[in-house]
């Protein structure tokens, strides 16, 4: 293969990646806090990119993204409020089938609040035509946005978790929940939280992946699956191995392109989690304990 | 020389870093009670665990009437007539009574998927069979009257008979015993040792891991203490009693 | 005394006749189509409650099952063996009687598998794919178990929607019907409507018959306690991983033997069976019914199905499901169906009138 072809599957591969790893940080922030895992979070992502569109048409764009991370923020809020605290056995297994229904929710929602079509977020610098010659080979501008937000994302959350009060409020939820509120901490608050800050994130991905791959109101299952698949590949709970995974998984797909039919391009990411399931549950990075630890 | 039933050698269990079992050689004899006992984080419920088939062994074998069962299932164990009860009670507890005991009955009966769907009529007699061993079992504990409750719903003292219902219902010849004491006032515990000695008296062996000092010095025949996983000291009760070291490990230095 | 377990079956079969009769009487025969659906998809809900409820193991792919046994059976009951070859083991299948020989469009002589040995290749190849992915995934907890299953779900319906032989996203249109024996058939065509009511029912019938003694058993006493302790239920000598195993491959059976039949009912089959939202709607109507309770599944994926195909949620039909799984969790985690329940209030009151 080219050099350059190679360069391109890489990008490629690391954009898509990277969205994969955000949505796995999605993941892991709501089950460091509620060993819970939250079917819905790739709806979070289709919410903020669709809502940002619908915004975008009237306001400055980077206006428009903030205002739809917020907004996604509180719709998080509202899910946990409505559909998780009111659990009044919260097994597992309940707790997993909420999630799912709420998905479903999230998605029809989508589909009867816009369409079924496909959307698309303008793009941040340039347009659809507009490159930038990286390594040798051409990429759209917007590819170094998506890369960017990633790493911001990631800082933002270490400094975040590990700095701020309400950051090491929730890690204390995760490591200990009764401890955590002998101390004063509000645990259910930290809950709530912990699915506000997971929603925005993944908002924040979903705009800025829009311009790129689109956007449509059932791409949110999907995009949960892949994310999944990496939180668990890393290691659920361990969002800096996330960040590897994704990348790993997304030049996986990237690179399949070249082997597979595109039908089953899908299928890929399913038969890694298939089989980090059954072979290293625990992830490539992950502890068995991860989620004791309640690591960011 | 009574028969040795079950025994352990070279027996060794790591956590991480923590050796939890080490280098373990037990010998239960036959018909015995025999106590395991030691501070904690002796290493005591991990040998039971191993012996049960719970955990593996880092190395070591676990040998039952000379046989060696080190890796086993715990329900391939089970079916060998080792039974045991757990330290936080394990009751199913959305089942009556009567068909936690039921499930007793399970490696004494055969009825399988086919013969479960067709009712078949040599399946009919299975069934009273099992219900009425389970009966009579509940009786013996004086437990019949809940027959038809849900487990769920008992207290935590008539709980616990029935995991013993339960246990028994399996006819063992060895009962693996994890702190049955535990949580049981004065007249529970004097209850519970007057029961742990009719099983001894129909001819079951048990081992039994508890901290109630008394409940051990009262019923036990043998005495084996842990520290640090191996053997301490090990005999019977009124030798153990009197070993400084144990007493030591206990009481701290001043004691010896 | 031995009867008094069987009443609840009886009442079923004379509802089931009472219904029809009244159905045909009042001219609403054009309900049966909708009714006889709603039964094969209950039939893959009675195996998932056997799934989830007994043996305690959630499973997000089950419609995977269904499509599988439809397509299976669709693929071989459509395809011309003639042009594959293999001559001596058509004439061997010809002798046995186990191939069909119609005529295309333009008079060409078409040979087919005979539905019957369809649907046993149908239900080998589940047994298969069953033991495939149940082996490794039977270890798995909680969400562990849910993803890897509905992953399963995903890779069928991927494969039947990007595989040309198996006609991408129309599927199968033109399955044969199915001859049981006789003049049993399983088609679509009208004249025939009650006739397979009454043959899907039959089904059932014979699954609730045997499901309900399984329930009673030696076996389903050991399934509940795998659902309620698993340590416990392996302590006292249940081979749980097997029972789990020998459940969900069970389950996939029935999936797969309603997919067949609906296929050979409907006349064809396509991928969006094979779905997601599929498989969540049949566990949104196990929740529904109560995980336990077998006549829950029954009477919820009957009815929910029937409502669902008869157009009432209209655009908002997944969404529907969706709510109605977390109304459920949240607020009558047992389920709504309290039938034996029921039975049992009404029969003490009997009871204790008789005696007073």
């Amino acid at each position: 293969m080219p050099t350059d072809q190679i360069v391109q599957y890489c990008l490629s591969g690391i954009t898509v990646g990277s969205i994969y790893a955000i949505v796995a940080i999605g993941f892991n922030i709501i089950y460091n806090t509620t060993g819970v895992i939250n079917f819905a979070q790739g709806e979070f992502v289709v919410l903020g990119a669709m809502t940002s569109i619908s915004l975008a048409a009237r306001m400055p764009l980077a206006i428009a993204v903030a205002l739809a991370a917020l907004i996604t923020a509180l719709i998080g809020a509202l899910v946990e409020l409505l559909f998780i605290r009111p659990a009044k056995q919260p097994t597992v297994l309940r707790l997993i089938i909420i999630t799912i229904g709420v998905s479903i929710l999230l998605r029809e929602t989508a589909l009867h609040v816009w369409d079924e079509k496909v959307h698309a977020l303008p793009f941040f610098t340039g347009t659809e035509v507009s490159s930038v010659t990286l390594l040798g080979a051409h990429v759209s501008p917007q590819v170094l946005w998506v890369l960017g937000a990633c790493a911001l994302i990631v800082a933002g959350l270490s400094l975040f978790f590990k700095f701020t009060l309400p950051g090491r409020a929730m890690r204390a939820c995760a490591a200990n929940r009764t401890a955590a509120q002998l101390c004063g901490i509000k645990v259910r608050w930290m809950v709530t939280a912990s699915f506000m800050l997971s929603a925005g994130v993944g908002a924040l991905a979903g705009c800025v992946i829009s311009p790129v791959t689109q956007t449509q109101y059932d791409m949110g299952a999907p995009l949960a699956i892949k994310g999944f698949t990496v939180a668990i590949l890393g290691g659920l709970g361990n969002s800096i191995a996330a960040v590897a995974a994704g990348l790993l998984l997304g030049l996986l797909e990237a690179f399949s392109i070249s082997l597979f039919p595109l039908a089953y391009q899908d299928v890929i990411a399913i038969v890694v989690l298939l089989a980090v399931l059954c072979f290293r549950p625990s992830g490539l990075f992950g502890r068995r304990d991860a989620h004791a630890f309640g690591e960011f | 020389m009574d028969r040795c039933l079950l025994d352990t050698q070279g027996l060794n269990r790591f956590f991480g870093g923590l050796h939890a079992v080490r280098d373990l050689e037990l010998r239960v004899a036959e018909g015995d009670i025999l106590a395991l006992i030691g501070p904690n984080g002796a290493g005591k419920t991990t040998t039971l665990n191993i012996i049960a088939g719970a955990l593996k062994p880092e190395s070591g074998v676990v040998r039952f009437r000379g046989k060696p069962i080190t890796g086993w299932k715990p329900h391939a164990i089970a079916g060998l007539g080792i039974a045991r009860t757990f330290q936080t009670t394990r009751l199913f507890p959305r089942m009556t009574v009567a068909e936690n005991v039921q499930v007793g009955r399970h490696i004494r009966s055969r009825a399988g998927f086919l013969a479960g769907m067709f009712h078949l009529p040599r399946t009919w007699k299975e069934e009273r069979a099992i219900r009425e061993a389970a009966l009579a079992i509940l009786e013996k504990l004086g437990l019949a009257e809940d027959a038809d409750t849900p487990a769920g719903n008992l207290s935590f003292g008539r709980q616990r008979g029935v995991e013993f219902a339960r246990a028994l219902a399996m006819e063992p010849s060895l009962l693996l015993l994890d702190e049955p004491a535990a949580g049981l006032n004065i007249y529970e515990t004097a209850e519970l040792a007057r029961l742990i000695t009719r099983i001894r008296d129909w001819g079951i062996t048990v081992v039994i891991v508890e901290h109630d000092m008394s409940l051990v010095m009262e019923i036990s025949d043998a005495v084996v203490v842990l520290h640090e996983g191996s053997i301490l000291a090990q005999g019977k009760p009124a030798e153990i009693q009197k070993d400084s070291e144990v007493i030591r490990i206990y009481l701290g230095e001043d004691h010896a | 005394m031995r009867f008094r377990r069987y009443a609840p079956i009886a009442g079923l079969v004379l509802f089931v006749i009472a219904l029809q009769l009244a159905l045909s009487a009042a001219g609403a025969a054009y309900y049966f189509t909708q009714i006889t659906m709603s039964v094969y998809y209950s039939l893959v809900a009675l195996g998932l409650c056997l799934l989830m409820g007994y043996a305690g193991q959630i499973s997000l792919g089950h419609a995977g099952f269904f499509a599988i046994g439809g397509y299976t059976s669709a693929f071989l009951t459509t395809h011309n063996i003639a042009t594959s070859g293999g001559g001596s083991a058509v004439r061997l299948l010809q002798q046995l009687g186990l191939l069909v020989e119609r005529q295309d469009l333009y008079g060409n002589a078409i040979v087919n598998l005979s539905p019957w040995l369809a649907l046993a290749i149908a239900m080998a190849v589940t047994t298969a794919v069953a033991l495939l992915v149940g082996l490794p995934v039977i270890r798995l907890r909680g969400h562990y178990l849910a993803m890897a299953t509905l992953g399963f779900g995903i890779i069928v319906y991927r494969v039947v929607l990007g595989t040309a032989g198996l006609g991408e996203a129309d599927g199968f249109s033109d399955v044969p019907p199915f001859r049981l024996f006789g003049w049993l058939e399983v088609n679509g065509r009208k004249p025939f409507a009650a006739q397979n009511y009454y043959i899907a029912w039959t089904l059932v019938v014979i699954v609730m018959l045997l499901g309900a003694n399984l329930v009673r058993s030696r076996v389903g006493r050991a399934l509940r306690s795998i659902r309620e302790s698993e340590e416990a239920a392996d302590a006292l000598g249940v081979n749980v991983a097997r029972y789990k195993l020998t459940v969900f491959v069970l389950s996939a059976w029935l999936a797969a033997l309603a997919g067949v039949f609906a296929t050979h009912y409907r006349g064809g089959i396509g991928p969006s069976e094979a779905t997601a939202f599929k498989s969540i709607r049949y566990v949104a109507i196990v929740a529904a019914g109560g995980m336990t309770n077998l006549w829950g599944a029954l009477t919820m994926g009957v009815l929910l199905n029937f409502l669902s195909l008869r157009g009432v949620f209209g655009s908002y039909d997944d969404a529907v499901f969706g709510a109605i799984l977390i109304a459920i969790m949240l607020f009558a985690p047992d389920g709504l169906v309290r039938v034996p329940r029921l039975f049992r209030r009404i029969r003490k009151k009997l009871d204790g009138s008789l005696s007073a």
